[in-house]
């Protein structure tokens, strides 16, 4: 099994806020990883580091090493703009750009150039399918963004990341925002995806931890307690703590 | 306090607030009325046709001439080559303190931009006569002492900031999840500005425009002061021109009579300079309603 990103000794600061403490983990390839602690255990920040996210956010600072094939996300001189094509997200809240479906969808693929015109309809029809959306959009791919549901908005936001070809796609709750119906179709995407891609996803709910990951990483306070397979974390959890939370005594 | 009591007060400050609203409305129909009242007594007397088709603006002369389209181009000259100032100049000095410039950075700046444009515009008459005028008459030799481009360059000036604070204002009220949205995917800074952030606050941004364009049509100081006192259908930059408000204010200062058909013009041309104001911002409502994102 091939380790997609490796992480290191990982130390993350907000200011004088310690929020990730000597993180050690493995995402293997076209795997599901999901990351799962209360509020504030620090489990976002850790997925805002792979893709130097963090980078936008004024006074924080990371060292440690994240290897991601053979290079160190966290050196200063990685070009995070190549390296956010490579890695891509989605939020927590569906962000669509204010624009039409395809322009969605393309905005990436014309920034990033080298696409001729023609290949644009097969790159959006291509993206939308891969995101379950293709057939709901199909006929209204010029009306705004801002017409579709939250769950449609969300998946297109899905499709405007797989655009950009990325290896690694990075979720940060993405259904916390969707009712359940919403939600479960982005789950059974999340099993089609992980063919190609390999999934990072931060979640609230340990259900869908359970359903949906093939490992799962239990982070409290910044430190990443426990990690392992999916189903050895929710039945044989080796820490006391990881046992009160996937428990329910706190979170 | 009884409910009595308390539903009077209310009542009471209700009544104060209409009161205090009605004022400005009573105020803009009064203006309107005395411009339009005058103006008609202007066209009895004046043929509405020579009015807006004749190419000659020269109501003191003997024989009197009221073509008003020299002022009217004069007026455009000036709206136009100040947008040429105002409107990229603050555009980019949005871009750059809205998505460029680190908080600190766009703490000290955006005060000073700000300072600008509370500068009285007497001070940027005097400016653009006596340094942009002789700075342009030191590369371009051809230069009229007064003329058109050195005003267009201090109204551009002056309109900047109002173009730098409220295009800010715009581009700041995106929602930073779009702007992460488009990081995430691996954009530049410029990229998520221009293709992202500009669009997304077009509104904003137009009626930004659109108002630094009525100010230059509006503005009367300094062109006053630095365009010169010759209406002019000809569109050299270089040469004397008169506007509108320029005309206007050299009638309110020369000793005409009132109820003379030369103080009768200022109201006909004043009357022009209101239509053309209601335009563009009818115009700007239309584009702001047109264009407005909801988040």
């Amino acid at each position: 099994m091939t380790v997609k990103v490796k992480v290191e000794n990982l130390n993350f600061y907000y200011g004088d806020f310690q929020a990730l403490k000597n993180i050690n983990i493995e995402i293997h390839e076209n795997k599901i990883t999901a990351l799962i602690g209360p509020s504030g255990c620090g489990k976002s920040t850790f997925i805002k580091t792979i893709d130097r996210m963090y980078d936008l956010i004024e006074d924080t600072r990371a060292d440690g090493h994240i290897l991601f094939d053979e290079m160190d996300i966290l050196k200063s001189d990685v070009d995070v703009v190549e390296l956010r094509k490579r890695i891509g997200m989605v939020f927590q809240k569906p962000n669509p750009f204010p624009k039409s479906i395809s322009e969605n969808v393309l905005y990436a693929v014309k920034r990033h150039g080298d696409v001729n015109k023609v290949a644009f309809n097969e790159i959006v029809e291509n993206s939308l399918r891969k995101a379950s959306l293709w057939d709901e959009v199909k006929s209204k791919l010029h009306q705004s963004a801002f017409s579709l549901s939250g769950g449609q908005q969300q998946r297109l936001c899905i499709a405007r990341t797989l655009a950009t070809k990325p290896e690694v796609i990075l979720m940060d709750e993405p259904t916390s925002a969707l009712d359940p119906i919403a939600t479960s179709k982005i789950e059974e995407l999340l099993q089609e995806l992980k063919k190609e891609y390999t999934v990072i996803i931060v979640t609230h709910s340990m259900q869908q931890a359970a359903r949906i990951s093939d490992y799962t990483g239990f982070f409290l306070n910044g430190e990443l307690i426990e990690f392992g397979n999916t189903k050895d974390i929710f039945t044989n959890p080796k820490d006391k703590r990881t046992e009160d939370y996937i428990t329910g005594r706190y979170g | 306090m009884t409910k009595k009591k308390y539903l009077f007060q209310e009542k009471l400050i209700e009544v104060v607030l209409v009161l205090f609203a009605s004022i400005s409305i009573l105020t803009t129909i009064g203006i309107v009325f005395s411009l339009l009242f005058e103006t008609m007594i202007f066209f009895s007397e004046v043929s509405i046709f020579e009015f807006f088709t004749s190419i000659r603006w020269a109501p003191v002369f003997d024989p009197p001439s009221f073509g008003v389209l020299p002022l009217i181009t004069g007026t455009l000259l000036i709206a136009i080559l100040s947008s040429l100032v105002s409107l990229p100049l603050g555009l980019g000095t949005a871009i750059f303190l809205s998505e460029f410039a680190s908080s600190k950075v766009r703490k000290v700046i955006k005060p000073i931009i700000e300072l600008l444009a509370g500068i009285p515009s007497i001070v940027y008459g005097f400016f653009a006569l006596t340094f942009i005028t002789p700075l342009l008459r030191s590369f371009l030799p051809n230069t009229d002492i007064f003329n058109a481009l050195s005003a267009s360059i201090a109204v551009g000036i002056m309109t900047l900031p109002m173009v730098a604070s409220l295009s800010e204002d715009a581009m700041m009220s995106v929602p930073n999840s779009i702007r992460q949205g488009a990081y995430a995917l691996g954009s530049t800074k410029l990229e998520v500005a221009i293709h992202v952030i500009v669009p997304a606050a077009f509104s904003g941004i137009a009626s930004s425009f659109v108002l630094a364009i009525s100010r230059a049509i509006g503005e009367t100081m300094i062109v006053a002061i630095a365009a010169g006192q010759t209406p002019s259908m000809s569109l050299n930059p270089l040469g004397s021109i008169q506007t509108m408000t320029g005309f206007m204010v050299n009638m309110a200062l020369g000793d005409i009579q009132q109820g003379s058909i030369e103080f009768k013009t200022v109201f006909a041309v004043g009357s022009v300079l209101f239509v053309i104001t209601l335009i563009m911002n009818l115009f700007a409502k239309y584009v702001i309603a047109k264009n407005r994102e909801v988040y």
